[in-house]
């Protein structure tokens, strides 16, 4: 760490002349920073920026998949449709404990195998490899997959907890709503934990190893180590993991659609979405649903943005 | 950017070709067919395709789809509201005429009486909407009863006839069988899911039992009958844990989650369709030469049987470049001649009448000696009524009976509710 | 690793993550294996394993293109990714200006709607642009897919380096992009590494915008392809094909861990801060 040595080398003399280098500094670094930014802002415009405008358009009209052109501006009727609902309420909750269970589980999981795989042992870079297929296994694939595995008659799932005899009589797992949420997270949990923790074993790595050596010589024990030192460094990177997955976990549908179909006691909010857009072809309310989708994370992303954001302003 | 790839193209192709015989190429026209997934469809669709080049000179390109359903009504659904000439033919299935109707062709005025009449009336029926018909009926599908020979016959049973007749020969059967150690016995599986194949089946519950069709062809709303509960209600009492004739987990059973526990010898009666009959006799079969496919039992002694009518058709794109052609081709496709080549090579059963006491069709598919009543009495889901809304109505439908299946509900209750609801979304029976 | 109680207790934590993750993907080998009634049949080890599965795959031409297909788009939403996320992340985590949180919330706005109400209005779009059924089209909707969580990540990273390699950095006369080649490059490059990678497995798992927005058997991706296999009939699933065909899909991108392994840790833990 030369660099944090070589500061005083900014004791420059001559402050008048030194302050409108630097103000000329910052001024071009906007600049540049503007510069930099076009690429992103231009692709996300172009690419999303019609697309959303559209939904939010349709969603006061009463389009539909017959009546495309003839589509009519309805005001808030669609939202008064989806709102005045059960069934969407029942989606909003469902979702809600779906991504709240299985992100909080994918948090504490993923760190776990973080700080496993950020310590040194034999093989570690195949254990790498092994957490990792989780995340690869396409979801269509990987849902009906654990359809097949959750089954209740030829599903090795039973077939493992019998012979281990956690359970005496086979379960119809998929049967019933909270066994079905049960599941759904259990497979979430599997699914995108090596997301977490490759992100966390990033953040990991980015920890400058002095800081552990001065820990050492102050003969800190490792609990303490991990909760003053290597918690707060990394708690940035675990921030943005955990808004990934929970806007992920919020949108959920392949997973929850393929393994549990639309089933009222498990269906989620997009899942909720797809069907009045694609099977209901009800264009309107769909995307009503759909905004509100778009209003519920992006509350619940500011809500935890301000959460978390004095830790942030330290670092 | 494409344009320009054409435009390069066409240059090139312009000085090999020399100009005198680019009038010639100009002729071909080249028709996109969606026709299913990779694999016999997609083989049979080349094959028949081919043929239809060689005969006119066209050129046919075959665009693959997903196997799952919803997918690919999804897909249809993107390309048809861009109004997309990329797709000129589209197999659709049987329930999705009303609700592409306005993006498909009137193909009323290219066919005659007599080609209409060829047809399985139910299937064409399914085909029409608005008095149309907007696609033409290519292969259908049936739900049947299949069940295990030797265990009726190993307990002196005789084939049920009744719903209620297959509840008792399940129970008697599975407490022998159980007393046995054939531990792993279960007596009835089916599709269970909430999803349309729930709708297929029950449909056949009620439809058996007097019932009706959920919505009668007027559009009015029919389902909150005493038949209809008792029928979803006797199915639903079947469903608990061990030592009940169908296993809980049958409420999350497609086709073939219930072909797998039958294949492995694991149950004493199955629903499905036709297509298990082939897998459920395969080499490897646990019950190859034990089963028998039947049609499925009624509601009452000596009462209607009622199977659902499944299939897949034919419908020509409104916005496509070349309609005659497509026209052609479509009716090519589900041709005779055609039809008998699918049923031969690959099992699919016919919707022209005449095909099922072909003999060449029926060495191949002897089972369809006793598919052809089921198939020709075959009872169409309400889709041609609900118009835009029968997938709305599907859904509403499945899951009451979902819910009465789980015993979250009674029949009575949720069937109660079920019309309630299909009240409003059908705006007091006008869909 | 201080005592032996320590060590027995980290193995066996690293067995059960092992099992965890890898059981249900071993199961699908076993899987991809059978044919027939066996699929059916809980066996743990299989009985006649063979091959057929595999064989039959691969015979089909379209397969192999649909892999070729697959990282082609892939490599290529990660290069561009990369690149113009990087850009944009050293803004936002280097320089400090008016609309900062905005710009950041409307960037991470676009990952809030569900995919498929975006569906239709891409499709359009895609259309307009003339891009339908091209790997290119393709690559543009990835590309937007991916923007939000790469630009946030690296941003993050970027944040947490200290301000003093920035300041010698101006000192020695580097221009921003100079500094960011020269000096906040070769710093992040495990996080680069761990969101390109997963980057990559975001776009290689994508199925929705891949079935609408390709048509032809020669422009699609592997999870468009799976949807595409099927049995004898429409109802049979071609259960073994389509677990050889994930097992199939899956192994490039353990293969890239692999090979990533040295980008994935590297940085600060081996002494790469150089004044």
């Amino acid at each position: 760490m030369q660099a944090t040595e070589s500061t005083p080398l900014l004791a420059i003399p001559e402050p008048g002349l030194m302050k409108r280098f630097w103000n000329f500094l910052l001024y071009s670094r906007v600049l540049w920073a503007w510069v930099f930014l076009a690429p992103t802002l231009i692709a996300l415009l172009v690419v999303a920026g019609r697309p959303l405008f559209g939904t939010f358009w349709l969603s006061f009209t009463d389009a539909s998949l017959l009546a495309l052109d003839e589509a009519q501006f309805v005001g808030f009727s669609n939202y008064t449709t989806v709102l005045s609902d059960p069934d969407w309420w029942t989606a909003v909750w469902n979702t809600v404990v779906f991504s709240v269970v299985s992100v909080g589980l994918e948090t504490l999981f993923g760190l776990g195998i973080a700080l496993v795989l950020n310590s040194t042992f034999p093989g570690r870079g195949l254990l790498r490899a092994a957490v990792l297929i989780p995340w690869a296994v396409p979801t269509v694939v990987s849902a009906k997959m654990w359809t097949w595995m959750f089954n209740d008659i030829y599903g090795v799932v039973n077939h493992i907890l019998v012979l281990l005899g956690v359970l005496e009589q086979p379960v119809a797992w998929l049967a019933n709503p909270s066994t079905t949420m049960a599941a759904l997270i259990f497979v979430d949990v599997w699914k995108t934990t090596p997301f977490m923790a490759l992100l966390i074993l990033a953040g990991l790595q980015m920890v400058p190893k002095d800081v552990y050596e001065a820990a050492k010589l102050d003969c800190d024990s490792r609990l303490k180590t991990f909760f003053s030192i290597t918690l707060p460094l990394i708690k940035p990177t675990i921030s943005i993991a955990v808004i990934f997955r929970s806007l992920d976990a919020l949108r959920i549908f392949d997973l929850v659609y393929v393994m549990a179909g639309t089933t009222k006691g498990t269906a989620t909010m997009s899942v909720y979405a797809r069907q009045r857009l694609m099977e209901f072809q009800e264009f309107g309310s769909g995307s009503a649903a759909s905004v509100l989708i778009f209003l519920i994370i992006g509350f619940f992303t500011v809500g935890y943005l301000w959460l978390i954001r004095p830790s942030q302003r330290e670092s | 950017m494409r344009q320009l790839r054409n435009f390069l193209l066409a240059g090139v192709l312009g000085l090999v070709a020399g100009v005198g015989a680019s009038a010639h190429a100009d002729a071909a026209k080249k028709i996109t067919v969606s026709c299913g997934s990779n694999g016999i469809e997609r083989d049979l669709c080349i094959e028949g395709t081919n043929e239809w080049s060689k005969k006119t000179g066209q050129r046919v390109e075959i665009l693959s789809t997903p196997n799952d359903s919803n997918e690919r009504l999804g897909l249809y659904q993107q390309l048809l509201s861009a109004g997309s000439a990329d797709v000129d033919l589209y197999q659709i299935d049987v329930v999705w005429p009303g609700i592409l109707a306005s993006h498909l062709l009137d193909l009323t005025p290219h066919l005659s009486e007599k080609e209409i009449s060829e047809h399985v009336a139910g299937a064409l029926n399914s085909n029409k909407a608005d008095g149309k018909v907007v696609a033409l009926p290519w292969f259908m599908d049936g739900g049947v009863l299949y069940y295990r020979a030797d265990l009726l016959k190993k307990y002196g049973q005789k084939v049920p006839q009744t719903w209620e007749e297959m509840g008792k020969v399940a129970k008697l059967i599975l407490e022998k069988e159980h007393a046995a150690g054939n531990a792993e016995l279960w007596g009835f599986v089916y599709q269970g899911r909430a999803y349309e194949g729930l709708t297929c089946n029950a449909l056949e519950w009620v439809a058996s039992t007097g019932g009706g069709t959920i919505v009668d062809d007027k559009g009015a709303v029919t389902i909150n009958n005493p038949q209809a509960a008792k029928a979803i209600g006797l199915v639903a009492s079947w469903v608990g844990k061990k030592g009940s004739i169908t296993p809980e987990g049958v409420l999350s059973y497609s086709e073939e989650e219930a072909r797998g526990i039958f294949q492995s010898g694991k149950s004493i009666f199955m629903r499905n369709w036709p297509y298990a009959w082939a897998l459920l006799n395969s080499k490897d079969s646990a019950v190859k030469g034990k089963v028998v496919m039947t049609s499925l039992p009624s509601g009452t002694a000596g009462g209607p049987r009622a199977a659902t009518l499944g299939g897949w058709s034919l419908g020509v794109s409104k916005y496509t470049k070349n309609p005659k052609e497509a026209v052609d081709l479509a009716k090519f496709l589900t041709g005779f001649e055609q039809q008998k080549m699918r049923a031969i090579k690959g099992s699919f059963n016919p919707t022209r009448v005449a095909l099922y006491s072909d003999a060449e069709v029926l060495k191949a598919n002897p089972h369809l000696k006793e598919l052809k009543q089921v198939f020709l009495s075959a009872v169409p889901r309400p889709a041609g009524p609900t118009k835009t809304k029968y997938n709305r109505l599907s859904a509403e439908f499945w899951n009451s009976v979902h819910a009465v299946l789980s015993q979250a509900e009674t029949a009575e209750s949720s069937l109660k509710k079920l019309e309630a609801r299909l009240a409003k979304t059908s705006n007091g029976g006008k869909w | 690793m201080k005592n032996r109680f320590e060590k027995v207790v980290f193995y066996a934590i690293v067995t059960v993550i092992i099992f965890y993750a890898v059981f249900p993907f071993y199961w699908a080998i076993v899987t991809s294996l059978k044919s027939g009634s066996s699929l059916f049949n809980v066996q743990l080890f299989p009985t006649n394993p063979s091959l057929r599965n595999y064989i039959e795959l691969f015979s089909e031409e379209s397969f192999i293109q649909s892999l070729v297909n697959s990282v082609v788009v892939s490599g290529l939403t990660v290069i561009l990714s990369l690149i113009i996320a990087l850009l944009s992340s050293f803004s936002l985590a280097r320089v400090r200006f008016r609309g900062r949180a905005l710009i950041l919330m409307t960037i991470l706005s676009v990952s809030m709607f569900p995919q498929i109400a975006v569906l239709s209005g891409m499709f359009e779009l895609i259309r307009y642009l003339n891009l339908y059924n091209s790997l290119a089209g393709l690559t543009f909707c990835y590309l937007c897919l991916v923007l939000p969580f790469t630009v946030w990540v690296l941003r993050g990273f970027l944040q947490a380096l200290p301000k003093e390699l920035e300041e010698a950095a101006i000192l020695d006369g580097c221009g921003p992009l100079k500094m960011l080649w020269k000096v906040f490059l070769p710093l992040a490059k495990p996080a680069i590494a761990t969101t390109g990678l997963l980057a990559f497995i975001a776009a290689w798992n994508e199925f929705l915008f891949a079935l609408t927005f390709t048509l032809s058997s020669d422009k699609r991706t592997v999870p468009v392809a799976i949807a595409m296999l099927s049995g004898s009939s429409q109802y049979e699933l071609p259960w073994g094909h389509i677990m050889a065909a994930s097992v199939v899909v899956t192994l490039p991108l353990v293969l890239l861990v692999l090979i990533c392994q040295r980008q994935i840790v590297s940085g600060l833990t081996s002494g790469a801060v150089k004044g």
